[in-house]
């Protein structure tokens, strides 16, 4: 399952809207990286809105790409976690997510454009 | 009494496992916190089997009596089994590449949390309940 990464002038959209197994998103996670490379895109911001679980895997997953992304030279927000989602990873650790995040993708746009424009400066 | 049992062998019963979790979870009345922390605690606890024992099983059973809705899981294998039960449960120990959050923190996130493991055999039980509520 191919989760389709979008571009938008400089950032690039995803969403991933499928129950992952560990080595899909071990996938996802590569194709990112690898489309971030070849578009030189400034940022991205994932969705997350149809994610109904992150569990510790997915959790650190999702921290990992963030990094890497970074250390590549983008920006990266991730968006739209289901309240649940988020009560869940607080109780399992607070520190499962170090990643910058939006309550949706309009303000996850804004907030990737705005570390673009810091980056830049 | 609602029940589902599964093989745990790959990744893909990582996900329908957590998925059926979450469906028994939704019929009895739990809300949408509860059915995702019984989904997250079923993903964390197959896929140790699937990193740690490569196989076992699962069963989900709906436990609930006059008093309570509850569900049971049990997640068992004949792996390895873990040597130190104490230590498994500190928050940060990893002996693979993890972030040492996942037994802990399944912990965390039910009601009843129960491990019995040797070598050759590892059970973990967990439930989440709720008082019931009658129509008047």
């Amino acid at each position: 399952m191919k989760i389709p990464i979008l571009r938008l002038k400089d950032i690039l959209l995803t969403s991933i809207q499928v129950d992952l197994t560990d080595e899909e998103a071990l996938e996802f996670q590569s194709d990112v990286l690898t489309i971030i490379n070849n578009t030189e895109a400034k940022g991205i911001v994932i969705d997350i809105t149809a994610l109904d679980v992150v569990d510790s895997y997915m959790a650190r997953l999702l921290n990992e790409t963030a990094s890497m992304v970074q250390i590549l030279g983008s920006e990266v927000v991730i968006c739209g976690m289901q309240p649940s989602v988020a009560l869940t990873l607080v109780e399992m650790g607070r520190e499962l997510i170090g990643v910058k995040t939006a309550l949706n993708l309009d303000q996850g746009f804004e907030m990737v454009q705005h570390l673009i424009d810091e980056r830049g400066s | 009494m609602e029940k589902v049992t599964g093989a745990i062998k790959g990744q893909y019963d990582v996900v329908k496992a957590r998925q059926e979790a979450r469906e028994m979870a939704r019929n009895l009345g739990f809300g949408s916190a509860d059915q995702t922390r019984l989904a997250t605690a079923v993903s964390e606890l197959t896929r140790n089997v699937i990193q740690h024992a490569s196989n076992g099983m699962y069963i989900i059973s709906d436990n609930s009596d006059q008093q309570l809705i509850a569900i049971q899981a049990v997640v068992e294998d004949n792996g390895p089994g873990i040597p130190d039960i104490e230590k498994a449960l500190e928050y940060g120990y990893t002996t693979k590449r993890g972030l040492g959050a996942g037994l802990p923190g399944t912990k965390r996130l039910v009601n009843n949390f129960e491990i019995e493991s040797r070598p050759g055999y590892t059970k973990v039980t967990i439930s989440i309940a709720k008082k019931r509520r009658y129509m008047r």
